[in-house]
């Protein structure tokens, strides 16, 4: 009864016989090398050593940002490392869990893993269609045996012995004058299914890469969004991923409530819910469906998840010619710059007037005056907001045909008529009020404040997938750790005076801390039946 | 309202703080008083079983193999120390105060009282007491009550002292059921770890004592032998690592509602998954060849002092999306 005969483990493995394999070793052809090399890759202490050097490798990503979480914090750590940033780069370290070196152990580990799963599942899968194997010559020998003596018929005794074991899920055989039996298959299965899961979690994540896609949009209060590669400010996809996979469904921001703490002294301003009310449009129905959307709850649309990632406020902002004629109206997102939602924003007016127009406009939602005098604002909600513009004149640089943000205004070939650092204070505006822009330009005209959310939208048909795996890993780890495989003998003795001396034991097959426990149960509950009349061991 | 329960709360944990300190007190003293009495290290039960089967499976190969792990028989216990009860008691009544603190804190915000650094630690420190208390009832584990107070004493320091925040209302991103259940579980993950480091730094301070009587400290005779300690540190990781498998797949669907996406590598992401790893390798460490022993125990509290480094730093100071920590 070898071990290595009926368990397919790796050499090293700790219940492996010692001498596996002969010292020395034999001279190796070009095969014998690639078996050894395959032998050293499946070995237990080969996948220790990778799964260490795992969690090694993984530590970079979390010292330096990474491009995938943190793409800002790279463009900052370019700026403040400016002689570090290219080794680091060089390096992948801004792209440390799709570097190479990351790659190359995590996939090592992976074939290493299947080396050493896929005997052990041909393996056990004759095992588990085997018999139990024959009864040792000594049980008293094993790590947990008792001894009762017991009266009554030796075969009825056996049968008895037998119904007990099934009764405990043992698969039973009779060699003789004993039974040999056999129970826990599951905590293989459970370790081979743990294994196999994580293969199939690896791979779900690569088909699912190249099938998925996200995008994000900055949507106003009142506009649409229609799912299309064109609707997105920005967008990622798979490889595998063609333009006519988005489904065009539209999505129309009705309003974005947000709820801030007022009551707690110590929390006050703090956002305390966000909702987007939403309508959507599916294009196969003609109805439209309201929907909301928080922060915890996306919306699903036909396989997308629809989320909730931010917000901000875009004030209206109308622009007249000298004639009153409109050069320019519309919401301008603005961004937040701080906890109470000071936000800074640009609005261009390229046409209408005599010569185009920047502005650099901040907003305080519910305005305060610092001890400087500067604007600031008190708290996030519109209580009382204000809009301050500084005015620039001049060419915007959007003819050159290079893209560029709406976001930021280069005021490099521009001149500034009003605002900070001229003689013209700048425009400041409560909603409904008007104001006359210098030099006779015209006027602007602070309409209101909407919100605007920042939605994203997923779509990744793997991960259903990742999580029926991950179900799985769980599954397989519960039974490979804590399903007991034991096996379990008992023997029948016919003493001389007649009476019956029974031996049970039983074998632990990996870690089984209940092993003694069950054997003297079995046996208490064996003997305990009939009429004990001797002692125990 | 809430501020008085809250200070309430506060001056609960600080009386839990003190009463286990005491408790503290009393297990180190029963630990060197009993060490004082032990000229010779008495070998346990079970490791007797596995140096005789080491001995023979040497001499003997071919023979039939009965490799399992030998079981774990507790020691017969030596008289009680009066020292020993009190710190046993005072454990339990600390942990009692410890709770009141726990659940005013979480009615002081009408929330479960694990939301932030604060309340994490309070929470993670009770049931690590929860779970050492627990294990006693089942095993005699006394001799880890210094360790175990010790570190909970030290770590209700550090967290009234610098994790400190008031009660405030729950921010969106944390309004989800699974506030409740990913760092419920984190929690006792966390708490099983603990447990099982300060039994492998036990076995690593018995394992100087077997191999050179005059070298490292000396330690009572009631402590088990290296290999039950090991066998006991074992079945204690595993079901921490069980809870930190569940911990990191429910943390990534509820990443995957909150954030958008299951998996991203923030920082808290990378090192769930590296303390994931490293308990991976600690459990294979255990079947293969070579490895048992110190190694693995070494592993167990590299382990944990990634769970530490996890909580105590990158919290902290790394930037990410866990930032929750309310500082």
């Amino acid at each position: 009864m070898s071990r290595s005969s009926d368990l397919a483990r790796p050499t090293d493995h700790i219940e492996q016989e010692d001498g596996a394999e002969p010292v020395g070793g034999p001279r190796l052809g070009p095969i014998g090398w690639v078996r050894f090399a395959w032998r050293q890759l499946t070995s237990m202490r080969t996948a220790l050593f990778l799964l260490l050097l795992l969690a090694i490798a993984a530590v970079p990503g979390s010292l330096v940002p990474q491009r995938s979480s943190d793409p800002n914090g790279v463009v900052q750590y370019r700026a403040d490392h400016p002689d570090l940033y290219p080794i680091v780069d060089a390096l992948q370290g801004f792209d440390v869990y799709t570097s190479v070196w990351f790659s190359s152990i995590y996939l090592l580990l992976f074939v290493s893993l299947i080396g050493c799963v896929l005997p052990r599942t041909r393996q056990h899968w004759q095992a588990m269609r085997s018999r139990p194997p024959r009864t040792p010559a000594r049980l008293s020998r094993l790590d947990a045996a008792e001894e009762r003596v017991v009266t009554g018929d030796a075969d009825d005794a056996l049968g008895r012995a037998e119904a007990l074991l099934r009764k405990r899920r043992y698969r039973t055989e009779r060699y003789g004058a004993s039974i040999s039996a056999e129970r826990g298959y599951l905590r293989e299965t459970g370790n081979l299914v743990f294994h196999g899961s994580l293969v199939g979690i690896l791979v779900a994540v690569a088909v699912g890469g190249s099938l998925g896609y996200s995008g994000q949009k900055i949507v106003v209060e009142g506009e649409p969004f229609v799912n299309y590669v064109g609707g997105y400010d920005s967008f990622n996809r798979g490889r595998l991923v063609p333009d006519t996979a988005l489904d065009p469904y539209r999505i129309r921001l009705d309003r974005l409530d947000i709820v801030y703490e007022r009551e707690n002294e110590n929390a006050v301003g703090q956002p305390i819910d966000y909702t987007a009310h939403v309508t959507v449009q599916q294009p196969d129905s003609g109805s439209a469906a309201d929907a909301d959307i928080k922060v915890n709850e996306p919306l699903q649309i036909d396989g997308t998840d629809v989320y909730l990632l931010g917000n901000g406020y875009a004030p209206r902002i109308t622009v007249r010619d000298a004639d009153g004629d409109v050069a320019f109206s519309g919401a301008v997102p603005f961004l937040p710059q701080d906890q109470q939602m000071t936000s800074v924003g640009v609005a261009k007016i390229p046409d209408g007037l005599p010569e185009q127009l920047g502005m650099i406009g901040f907003l305080y939602p519910t305005v305060g005056q610092l001890e400087s005098g500067a604007l600031a604002s008190g708290f996030p909600d519109l209580l009382d907001p204000v809009l301050s513009l500084n005015v620039y004149r001049g060419d915007l640089g959007l003819d050159t045909g290079v893209p560029v943000s709406v976001y930021t205004l280069d005021t490099d070939d521009l001149t500034q008529i009003a605002g900070r650092g001229t003689d013209v204070p700048a425009v400041e505006l409560r909603p409904g009020e008007t104001q006359q822009l210098p030099d006779g330009l015209g006027s602007v005209t602070f309409d209101g404040v909407s919100r605007f959310a920042s939605l994203e939208i997923h779509h990744d048909p793997s991960q259903g997938w990742v999580l029926a795996f991950s179900i799985l890993v769980l599954a397989g780890l519960l039974a490979s750790l804590f399903v007991p495989r034991r096996r379990m003998w008992v023997r029948v003795h016919e003493e001389q005076d007649g009476r019956l001396r029974v031996e049970y034991a039983g074998l632990a097959r990996g870690d089984d801390p209940g092993l003694a426990a069950a054997v003297r149960e079995l046996a208490d509950e064996h003997s305990g039946s009939e009429r004990t009349v001797g002692g125990t061991t | 309202m809430t501020q008085t329960l809250d200070e309430f709360s506060a001056l609960l944990l600080y009386l839990a703080m003190g009463v286990y300190a005491i408790s503290f007190i009393a297990f180190t003293l029963d630990l060197a008083r009993r060490s004082a009495g032990a000229a010779v290290v008495a070998e346990s039960a079970a490791d007797r079983v596995a140096r005789a089967r080491g001995a023979a499976r040497g001499s003997a190969a071919g023979s039939v193999a009965t490799l399992d792990p030998p079981r774990a028989d507790a020691p017969a216990r030596p008289r009680e120390s009066l020292t020993l009860r009190v710190g046993v008691t005072l454990a339990i009544l600390g942990w009692v105060l410890h709770l009141g603190a726990t659940v005013l804190r979480g009615v002081a915000g009408a929330r479960v009282p694990w939301a932030n650094m604060y309340e994490f630690s309070m929470t993670g420190t009770l049931i690590i007491m929860g779970v050492f208390l627990l294990l006693l009832a089942r095993r005699d584990l006394r001799f880890l009550g210094a360790i175990i107070t010790g570190m909970v004493v030290l770590m209700l320091g550090v967290t009234t002292v610098g994790f400190r925040v008031d009660v405030v209302p729950l921010p969106p991103a944390l309004q989800s059921y699974w506030l409740v259940i990913h760092v419920l579980v984190a929690i006792l993950a966390t708490a099983f770890f603990t447990v099982g480091a300060a039994l492998s730094i036990v076995q690593l301070v018995r394992a100087r004592r077997e191999n050179g009587p005059e070298s490292g400290l000396r330690l009572p005779v009631a402590i088990p032998g290296t290999v039950t300690l090991e066998n006991w540190a074992y079945r204690v990781n595993i079901v921490g690592f069980i809870f930190w498998t569940f911990t990191l797949i429910a943390g990534a669907i509820w990443a995957e509602h909150a954030w958008g996406r299951y998996w991203g590598w923030d920082t808290k992401e990378v090192w769930t998954f590296i303390i994931w790893v490293i308990y991976a390798g600690y459990i294979h460490a255990r079947a293969t060849r070579g490895w048992r022993g110190s190694r693995s125990a070494w592993l167990a509290i590299v382990g944990y002092s990634a769970v530490l480094f996890n909580f105590g730093i990158v919290n902290v100071f790394f930037k990410g999306l866990h930032a929750y920590s309310g500082l």
